[in-house]
């Protein structure tokens, strides 16, 4: 499609630069991001070091000594610009608590976060694809679909995830409590009983969600004259639900999933601390704890660029698929 | 007028009924609660719920139903109080941007936008650790996130109007934008507003909650249902009633919102039917 680039083409062009445009915005984005946060820890009652002021193995001109050596003695505008462009060169510099280099452990973490909001989204998007469907045509899911889903979205995550570890781990032995696989190591179905009450706590409120979402914009669109047209040119019901309406619902549908990234990694935050799981979730709340900044700062910056990325997705998606919207997002 | 309100919207009067018995109950606390708030019934410690101790009682034998009333006044509190200063900032952004458009317009939405795709609780969490939690701060924190979603629909719905011919009108009577702004814009905006006003009761609570419940919310002794939660987690298998009554809570009361905001949601669609 780029590839292409010749002007006889107006759309691909004019789509290279609405995605250039959006990239653009990116950017800015994370300059107020990666400012917020280096003020907010510059705030901070003893500044990054406030860790080593309650440790009575540290005399205070160590802590002198420490933060001439780390440039805290600098003015504010300097160390940002400093920490800000290392940064940005891929130099994330090294964990307060264990001395590694901040990249190398947030690395690791990620694949164990991928599986974990990856299963989720996966059985969220299946669960409220059926929900939002089937409430949308018939009366009585829809009654009790409407109360399910308003509890879901209404469930605090963290308690629902302490009730089903009570429930299923510590009362009824079923499943595993806490952490991605058993000491031994264990083997496909060991891992697999491990995710499962991870995966039901983060899909839950999503699912919930997206089904009220999917819900109103299938009711929008078989309020519209074809599908009237066509109930009229003989097409069941069913075929009308999921071949002509839910075709229209699915484009918006899937814009809402991917914007709600930002909602999924506070969750995958929260799910993560409450089953011990290993992800990247749970090393920003280990970070939290030891007050271990330049995670912090790592993990949010990249959170936010995750999330700025999925939405530029979002955008593109709905700009190569919906001609109607092309007029209106230009800026 | 609140009878003829509920005589309308039937789906809003248990909800309505059941927060309003908790603002009671919580308001009352000190009157209502079968104890005071930090008496020990040293021989009933850990003790499960029973007569003497509706919702059980915690290691040193405080009653657990007495802290989640309390508990009620300040989750409470830190809901209503953050929902009016977020409706507040997002009322404000929504109807100017709406109303400026052009560059403004888009200057105010690039940054809800920008809001918006921060991960709240991560940037929360942080920010509630790094300065030291208090109340008023935790209010503070929970209502400048909590505003974008208000923007939106506001701006919405603004713009809708804007364009009507009764605005026109106005201006062509010679009133100043911010007077036609505020008499004869905003007035068809407060279903939407009211909406999103008692949503953003329930999300205000559940961001306390979780704030608190990773320790970096509401401290000890202030009791409320997130820190109780908090104080819970690690004694959930022994204990488990010290976990399930608070959260209980919360869920009751965000459920609570939630209904209420979806009973009155026929209220902003026929508000945007005669507007058409």
């Amino acid at each position: 499609m780029f590839t292409n680039g010749s002007f006889s083409q107006p759309g691909s062009t004019r789509m290279l630069t609405f995605v250039i445009r959006r990239v653009a915005q990116i950017i800015p984005l994370l300059v107020v991001v990666s400012l917020l946060v280096f003020a907010l820890i510059h705030a901070a009652p003893g500044g990054p070091l406030s860790l080593y002021l309650d440790n009575p193995n540290v005399r205070p001109q160590d802590i002198e000594r420490l933060r001439r050596q780390m440039g805290l003695d600098q003015p504010f505008v300097g160390q940002y610009v400093s920490w800000v462009t290392a940064f940005a060169r891929g130099d994330w510099g090294y964990s307060y608590a264990d001395g590694r280099p901040v990249a190398e452990r947030l690395l690791e973490r990620v694949p164990a976060t991928l599986q974990l909001i990856g299963v989720s989204t996966l059985l969220a998007v299946v669960v409220s694809l059926v929900v939002g469907v089937a409430s949308a045509v018939r009366k009585g899911v829809d009654r009790v679909a409407t109360i399910a889903t308003v509890a879901g979205i209404s469930l605090p995550v963290f308690w629902f995830g302490l009730v089903l570890q009570l429930l299923f781990a510590n009362t009824l032995h079923w499943l595993p409590s806490s952490g991605r696989a058993s000491f031994a190591g264990g083997g496909l179905g060991d891992r697999a009983a491990h995710l499962v009450l991870p995966v039901i706590v983060l899909a839950g409120a999503h699912a919930a969600g997206w089904s009220r979402y999917l819900r109103s914009s299938m009711r929008g669109a078989l309020e519209q004259p074809f599908i009237g047209a066509a109930r009229a040119r003989g097409v069941s019901d069913a075929r009308l639900a999921t071949r002509h309406a839910l075709r229209n619902a699915l484009l918006p549908f899937a814009t809402v999933v991917l914007l709600d990234a930002s909602i999924m990694a506070s969750g995958a935050v929260v799910t993560e601390s409450v089953f011990a799981w290993p992800g990247v979730g749970s090393l920003f709340t280990e970070a939290l704890a030891k007050r271990d900044y330049t995670v912090l700062m790592a993990f949010l910056m990249c959170g936010s660029a995750a999330v700025a990325l999925l939405s530029l997705v979002a955008d593109v998606v709905v700009h190569a698929l919906d001609p109607r919207t092309r007029e209106a997002v230009a800026l | 007028m609140i009878r003829a309100w509920l005589r309308r919207h039937r789906a809003a009067l248990v909800p309505g009924a059941v927060l309003g018995a908790l603002l009671i109950l919580a308001a009352f606390a000190p009157l209502i609660a079968p104890y005071t708030f930090d008496a020990l019934d040293l021989a009933r410690r850990r003790g499960a719920p029973s007569l003497h101790h509706l919702f059980g009682t915690d290691e040193l034998g405080r009653d657990l139903l007495t802290r989640s009333l309390y508990g009620a006044r300040i989750s409470l509190a830190i809901g209503l109080v953050s929902a009016a200063l977020s409706a507040a900032i997002g009322v404000t952004v929504g109807a100017v941007a709406g109303f400026a458009g052009g560059i403004i317009d888009a200057a105010l939405m690039r940054l809800t936008d920008a809001m918006l795709s921060v991960p709240r609780l991560p940037l929360l969490m942080i920010a509630a650790a790094v300065l030291e939690p208090s109340v008023p701060l935790l209010i503070t924190l929970v209502s400048a996130v909590g505003w974008m979603e208000t923007a939106r629909v506001v701006r919405a719905d603004v713009q809708s109007i804007a364009v009507r011919d009764f605005v026109t009108a106005a201006r062509a009577t010679g009133a100043r934008a911010p007077r036609i702004l505020l008499r004869h814009i905003l007035p068809g905006v407060v279903p939407t507003i009211a909406v999103a006003l008692t949503l953003s009761v329930g999300r205000g609570i559940l961001l306390e909650s979780a704030l608190s419940f990773f320790g970096v919310g509401v401290q000890p002794p202030t009791a409320s249902w997130g820190n109780m939660l908090y104080q819970a987690q690690t004694t959930m298998s022994s204990e488990p009633w010290l976990g399930i009554f608070p959260g209980a809570c919360i869920f009751l009361t965000v459920l609570c919102c939630n209904l209420l905001a979806s009973a009155a949601e026929p209220d902003v669609v026929a508000a945007r039917e005669t507007r058409r």
